[in-house]
């Protein structure tokens, strides 16, 4: 694929951005730092340093294991759910209309309060937190493959029915196609809430996995360990989500 | 009422007329739930008992208190920024990436550094709030009319007058979504830091219920709150409705 000069210095502009916000960052942190002292807080240097011992210890991977495992199946499940449930939502238009502002009313409640009736019905366990994530990340997924499936031009599919496409040709080579750019979005979405549902539960009740580990560095009064914790945290989910953005705005534009 | 309303609460009748069914058929035990119609009577006892004023406050005040200031915070901040070309630039992958980030995972941080009162609480609902005002006012800012800012201009509005006057009342329904968003958030940042660690507030009280397996308080109190988030939602969606409809009849 060729880019054109005016792409490619768009480009280099985004990462320059992108960087001079790093840098930025890091130093209203070290500011911060020199200003509070390094009771209450880590220097990034220092902070960087513990996790990088903190990634060469053995306690620290069965966590990471655990978080990393939860998170996919709950991505997982919410993927095939919400892509089924949006479909579905999608095509049949009285359910659509129905439904829609009930699953965008379920977007905006504190869905926290929720986790202890998961907790009652799963158990306390990786099913729990796994039901957790799912709920998080189903619903923008939910939501923008509805709007996908609800604005596919109804011509391509007279053509679909013109060329006698069986449904499923009709997914395959008209609906996924014309859909994808918007359902990426919602997968975009989903994955980074199913993540935040996937920590917050091990944050509440949970004895192993990263958020675990966080909620336990408050107990043991160590600063570094819960800074190092959040530091790979944020920069796994913006890492991700920014790698995720670009893909969506390219499948955006080539439409 | 209208049909698709009806069919709405439908929907919800047969959901909880199924789990009512459950219980009482014994497929969902005492211990996971109880069924919806005690609930019901406990959430009407335990309102009527006065139990949870304390924390009925405590979550709202704090909720009321981190909107605010994610309200006042978030649209000068974006006032300001409107007119920085570069800093926007570089701050947009910011509120890009944003709400990808687990917000909640500074809570530990915070409770180390300002110590397990209202504060942590009340700046997860902030920082959580804040972005969305900040970056829909920016939206709203960017629509403005270039006829606007010139009529302003011939006018030799002051930069404030024009924010306050012209540029930020053009821009209110677009604030608006940014308030709504910041309502429900700053009410998630509360309750949700109060649920994972605090000393009081509605989070608190439900975890501590879950803890004790108290149901007859934790499911009266786990309705509750998601009756006071869904009628915050219907009430300003309905104003921003109006606010829209009107500007579209201009």
């Amino acid at each position: 694929m060729t880019t054109s000069v005016e792409e490619r210095r768009q480009r280099w502009q985004a990462v320059r951005h992108a960087l001079l916000l790093i840098v930025g960052l890091v130093l209203a942190w070290q500011a911060l730092y020199l200003w509070v002292g390094d009771i209450a807080l880590a220097s990034p240097l220092e902070t960087v340093r513990y996790a990088a011992r903190l990634l060469t210890t053995d306690t620290f991977y069965p966590h990471l294991r655990d978080t990393m495992l939860a998170f996919a199946a709950g991505y997982a499940l919410a993927v095939v759910l919400g892509l089924s449930i949006g479909f579905w939502l999608g095509f049949h238009r009285l359910s659509g209309e129905v439904l829609e502002p009930m699953v965008v009313a379920v977007y905006s409640l504190p869905k926290v309060t929720l986790y202890p009736i998961l907790l009652l019905a799963f158990g306390l366990g990786i099913s729990a937190k796994i039901a957790f994530g799912t709920l998080h990340g189903v619903i923008p997924i939910i939501l923008f493959t509805l709007a996908a499936v609800r604005n596919i031009k109804p011509i391509l599919l007279k053509t679909g029915r013109a060329l006698k496409l069986t449904p499923l040709q009709t997914v395959r080579t008209i609906l996924f196609p014309a859909a994808l750019p918007e359902i990426f979005t919602g997968l975009r979405v989903g994955f980074s809430l199913t993540l935040i549902g996937t920590l917050l539960a091990e944050m509440f009740a949970s004895q192993r996995g990263l958020g675990f580990l966080l909620m336990n560095g408050i107990g043991l009064h160590n600063v570094e360990l819960i800074m190092a914790i959040t530091l790979m945290i944020v920069a796994f989910a913006a890492t991700v989500s920014t790698v995720l953005l670009h893909i969506d705005h390219r499948l955006h534009r080539r439409v | 009422m209208t049909r698709l309303n009806l069919y709405r609460l439908l929907v919800i009748l047969a959901a909880i007329g199924t789990l009512e069914g459950l219980c009482l058929a014994g497929a969902i035990d005492r211990i996971t739930m109880q069924p919806p119609h005690e609930i019901a009577r406990d959430f009407v006892r335990l309102l009527a008992s006065g139990r949870m004023n304390g924390a009925i406050r405590k979550t709202l005040g704090n909720s009321a208190i981190a909107f605010a200031m994610a309200l006042a915070a978030g649209i000068s901040f974006a006032a300001l920024l409107h007119g920085m070309r570069a800093l926007r630039a570089t701050l947009d992958p910011l509120f890009a990436t944003y709400y990808a980030v687990p917000v909640f995972a500074f809570y530990p941080f915070l409770i180390v550094v300002f110590g397990l009162g209202d504060v942590p609480q009340v700046l997860i609902g902030f920082m959580l709030a804040v972005v969305a005002v900040i970056v829909n006012t920016l939206n709203g800012l960017d629509r403005v009319p270039r006829v606007l800012v010139k009529a302003a201009r011939v006018h030799r509005l002051g930069r404030l007058r024009m924010a306050t006057s012209i540029t930020l009342p053009f821009a209110a329904p677009y604030i608006l979504t940014g308030v709504k968003l910041a309502v429900a958030y700053a009410l998630i940042g509360v309750v949700g830091s109060e649920f994972i660690m605090s000393r009081g507030g509605l989070g608190y009280e439900i975890s501590f219920a879950y803890t004790n397996f108290e149901n007859a308080t934790m499911y009266p109190l786990i309705v509750l709150i998601l009756v006071i988030s869904i009628a915050l939602n219907a009430l300003l969606t309905g104003w921003e409705k109006r606010l829209l409809a009107r500007r579209g009849q201009r």
